[in-house]
């Protein structure tokens, strides 16, 4: 039996790898991938020590960080169901089951679908929500990016350099975001901007061919595109936690005990969240790898606790 | 064994680093540069994301490191 199973691979379960490495208990990480949103992301100027990176890079050294200590990384395999026993806990995954004294959820957020005919069929001919990663697969040809926000515009302005034509579909009546992308947006000849205007399907039969959206109460329009980059916000990354109390946005709420001097507790003794994945009002990686690091120290009280016999 | 990939990828790049680290050569192609390579990359693997690694005719979508592995016969 585990001591701790981190389910997660972004920086707020790597940062808590590090500690548990470091204070030598016996636990391991499962995570579909190392390095979690983080990843994926395009420039990244605000994470301390690097004032110039990007996610590739930045989640690079902290997969370095973590096979200095040889923490035991399950990547590649993803997690289908907690389960709690009486004393311990399961991790079930699509390889293997570990029974574990505590877990740490910190499996973090995934792109938020439409919800629109067509997307499913075309999702990976056509549809993409990683941007970062299939921009430049859409070289030459127009692309459509659904969303209003720093992301949608941040995927618009990449598309750009592949791309003819660029056109941003946003249910909003403006873009709302970084004053200097709404600049480059406002300035730039080959990306037109359609305000209040919500998609309503996906086109195509084999490979993508337009998209179909309502703008305000007027009919629906049809444009020609042979890519859609969904960049409408992300949902937690959550559908194998049936245990732990969540809010309205699916979040798992954690609070702190001050008298025990812990923090990132859920409603389920045993089991800590961090990260984005929880209620935590900032969603940034600087936060969740500070998150990390303070469910971890607070799985280490639990742990000596409970070995005392509380 | 190819890997179909763009510059901008980072799971094309982790693949590539898996890929080095086990010491397996590959041939890498950019299909963002290439349209012909694009097109044989959606004929083979049937969707558009990258990267798309082709393990002697077996198709792999995406940085799937189990799957790389057991058709690389890596263990560990």
């Amino acid at each position: 039996m585990y001591d701790l199973v981190i389910v997660g691979g972004g920086p707020a379960a790597l940062a808590a790898a590090v500690y548990a490495a470091r204070q030598k208990i016996s636990f391991l990480m499962v995570a579909e991938n190392i390095g979690g949103q983080t990843a994926i992301s395009a420039d990244i100027e605000n994470y301390l020590g690097f004032p110039a990176t990007n996610g590739a890079e930045l989640s690079g050294f902290f997969e370095k960080h973590i096979k200095k200590y040889g923490v035991d990384a399950k990547e590649g395999e993803k997690v289908v169901e907690l389960q709690q026993k009486s004393r311990s806990f399961v991790v079930k995954t699509t390889a293997a089951a570990y029974e574990t004294r505590t877990i740490l959820v910190a499996s973090g957020k995934k792109p938020r679908k439409l919800n629109v005919q067509g997307e499913d069929r075309l999702s990976g001919k056509g549809v993409t929500y990683c941007a970062t990663c299939d921009a430049p697969v859409f070289s030459g040809k127009d692309v459509a990016v659904i969303g209003g926000g720093n992301s949608a515009m941040d995927a618009a302005l990449l598309a750009e350099k592949y791309s003819s034509k660029v056109y941003i579909i946003n249910i909003n009546p403006e873009l709302r975001g970084d004053e200097i992308m709404l600049e480059s947006i406002g300035k730039s000849s080959r990306i037109a901007v359609f305000n209040s205007a919500a998609t309503t399907e996906i086109l195509g039969e084999k490979a993508l061919s337009g998209v179909k959206f309502r703008q305000g109460s007027g009919s629906e329009k049809t444009i020609g595109v042979q890519g859609v980059f969904v960049e409408i916000g992300y949902v937690p990354s959550i559908d194998f936690d049936k245990l732990t109390e969540k809010n309205r946005w699916n979040e798992i709420i954690i609070h702190e005990d001050k008298e025990r001097f812990m923090t990132n507790l859920t409603s389920v003794q045993g089991i800590f969240a961090a990260g984005d994945v929880t209620d935590v009002p900032e969603k940034q990686a600087l936060v969740a790898a500070g998150e990390g690091v303070k469910a971890v120290l607070s799985v280490f009280k639990y742990l000596g606790s409970a070995m005392q016999g509380y | 064994m190819q890997v179909y990939s763009t510059p901008t990828c980072p799971w094309c790049q982790k693949t590539k680093e898996f890929l080095k680290e086990n010491s397996i050569s590959f041939h890498e192609i950019n299909v963002a540069a290439d349209q012909k390579a694009l097109q044989h990359m959606v004929d083979k693997s049937g969707q558009m994301g990258v990267p798309v690694i082709d393990v002697d005719g077996q198709i792999v979508v995406g940085f799937d490191k189990q799957m790389l592995k057991k058709l690389l016969k890596i263990s560990g």
